[in-house]
């Protein structure tokens, strides 16, 4: 009697409950879709959303601060001192640079977006911009070059700075003569455990 | 309409011809038609909107879809049989068009006013079991297989229960020919056997009930006979790719989806000229002449399409012994009580 009751329980039950669905999915039938055109429209971002980065590089210090905090390495930094009579202006938070950044290159196409690069920044100049829509056919156009000084300039700053460190060298030499380093033995490798 | 098209091209050929392919005029569009109406309808089911780019709100989609397939490589592979591989789809298509000759779409047009009408559906889209069986086995591939063994099991399993419940309604109908029947029904929407038919008050209101639950039974059954969701385990993508028609690509693939389109019209007109009155007008008389005759008898086949699309959206797949369960559990004993009944009916009134 029990199984009886339980084969037309079940019945009833399934009749039912398809009854309920096709109610829930003609509903959805004339609710309004929830999906936007999108190149032709696009949704709000989230406000801290993270996309693509950008570089003030007026206002980078060459810190390599976020070079550093880069977990994928995508950032390239390379740094030339400038020398004390040279002025490179000074940072909209009111920092004075001391640096030439001749080159900065994000990989774009090999960041993951964790924004960890922006928080250590001291003058905040890289950060995520709303851009999302950067593909390239091209691999090598998604290394983005924010640095901004032409091969002249970088050969002058360059050349200055061998100079000032030249001189440096040359008057340490002159004050007293540089101790010598120890004299370090090559760690010889460990010795090879045969079986 | 045949007699005079065949009048037309005496001692010829081309009047069988192009009564032969008069069937494709109403095939071809319906299936650029039932494309759009599915995909619009699942993606408004889901909240989405479908394609929108392609002509207005996407309208135009159907016809880039066939292009593209038109275009597409003809894939053969070479551990296939090649013989029964290029066979198969054409097989399919043949099983569900042969039985567009019996539909009425309306009094005067259907390509053949068989006696043995509905018997005739039953036996020749069977066909298509064999199309899919040697599809699936001709591709030589696991998946494949699979999905025509599936295919099979569920087709021959689910044709008991549709004529056990047609054979219900043609012990009330007295006759199997399609035409007839939907002229039983032509006067108005009482006159439906879905609401007891043409026939004395008494009678009616008991018909009515069994009437209701073997429409249920051909619903169902007609759904699974086709192969879709909640029916689909023979294409079932997550389990099995494709099924049946993984290999193919290009025109076969399309003729496979072809068939299936139309095999979904035939068995909504089915049940349409069964339960729901053929060509004939809800309104009796009013409406009820040449063209409109052809008009309602689409409607109505649409209705079912949709109907049929509804529930495809809506309910998720089957696993296989349950499928088997609601067959041989639930619809087939269901469909014989309803036809000893419909019998006592019959005898006694
Ligand atoms: S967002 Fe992350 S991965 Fe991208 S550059 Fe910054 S630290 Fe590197
Ligand atoms: S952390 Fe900021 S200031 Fe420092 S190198 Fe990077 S971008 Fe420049």
């Amino acid at each position: 009697m029990n199984q009886v009751a339980e084969y037309f329980g079940n019945i009833t039950q399934s009749l039912k409950t398809i009854a309920i669905g096709m109610g829930v999915t003609f509903r959805h039938l004339f609710t309004p879709a929830v999906t936007v055109q999108y190149p032709t429209v696009k949704m709000k971002l989230p406000e801290r959303a993270r996309n693509r980065l950008y570089v003030n590089i007026d206002d980078c210090i060459g810190c390599d601060q976020c070079s550093k905090a880069c977990p994928v390495d995508c950032i390239e930094i390379e740094i030339i001192k400038s020398t004390p009579e040279d002025d490179l202006g000074i940072t909209s938070s009111g920092s004075k640079k001391k640096l030439h950044v001749p080159v900065f290159n994000i990989d774009i196409a090999k960041c993951c977006y964790c924004g960890l690069c922006v928080y250590p920044c001291p003058t905040e100049c890289i950060y995520m911009t709303p851009v999302y829509e950067f593909s390239e056919f091209d691999r090598q156009n998604l290394i983005y070059n924010y640095a901004r000084m032409s091969p002249s300039e970088i050969e002058t700053a360059q050349l200055k700075a061998k100079k000032m460190d030249e001189e440096l060298a040359a008057k340490k030499a002159a004050a007293a003569l540089a101790p010598k380093p120890p004299v370090t033995q090559p760690i010889p490798p460990p010795a090879n455990t045969a079986i | 309409m045949a007699e005079w098209i065949l009048s037309q091209f005496p001692d010829s050929i081309l009047g069988y011809v192009i009564i032969g392919a008069l069937p494709l005029l109403f095939i071809l569009p319906y299936a650029l038609v039932t494309i759009y109406l599915e995909m619009k309808m699942a993606a408004h089911m889901q909240d989405r909107v479908a394609y929108m780019r392609t002509g207005w709100h996407g309208t135009l989609q159907p016809f880039a879809d066939i292009l593209k397939l038109l275009q597409k490589e003809d894939i053969i592979p070479t551990a296939a049989d090649k013989f029964l591989f290029i066979l198969a789809p054409y097989l399919v298509f043949i099983g569900t068009y042969a039985t567009f000759a019996v539909l009425p779409f309306s009094s005067q047009y259907a390509g053949s006013e068989l006696y043995l009408g509905i018997y005739y559906v039953i036996a020749v889209s069977s066909i298509t079991v064999v199309g899919i069986l040697m599809s699936g086995w001709a591709s030589n591939n696991k998946w494949s297989l699979f999905g025509a063994l599936r295919a099979a099991a569920q087709i021959v399993s689910y044709e008991i229960p549709t004529a056990l419940a047609l054979i219900s309604v043609v012990m009330v109908a007295g006759t199997m020919n399609l035409q007839v029947l939907s002229q039983q029904q032509s006067g108005g929407i009482f006159d439906w056997y879905i609401f007891g038919g043409p026939f004395p008050i008494v009678k009616k209101l008991l018909l009515i009930p069994i009437m209701f639950v073997l429409f249920l039974i051909q619903l169902t059954a007609s759904m699974a006979e086709v192969n879709r969701t909640p029916f689909d385990i023979p294409e079932a993508e997550s389990e099995l790719v494709q099924g049946y028609n993984t290999e193919y690509s290009g025109m076969k693939f399309a003729i496979f989806y072809l068939a299936e389109y139309a095999n979904l019209f035939v068995v909504s007109a089915i049940t349409v000229v069964v339960f729901f009155g053929g060509w004939a007008s809800p309104f009796g008389n009013y409406l009820n002449s040449g063209g409109w005759e052809l008009f309602w008898f689409v409607l109505k086949g649409m209705f079912f399409v949709s109907i049929n699309i509804w529930l495809r959206w809506t309910l998720p797949r089957l696993r296989v012994d349950q499928l088997m369960y609601v067959s041989w559990k639930v619809l087939t004993p269901f469909a014989l009580v309803c036809m000893i009944l419909v019998g006592l009916i019959v005898v006694s009134f």
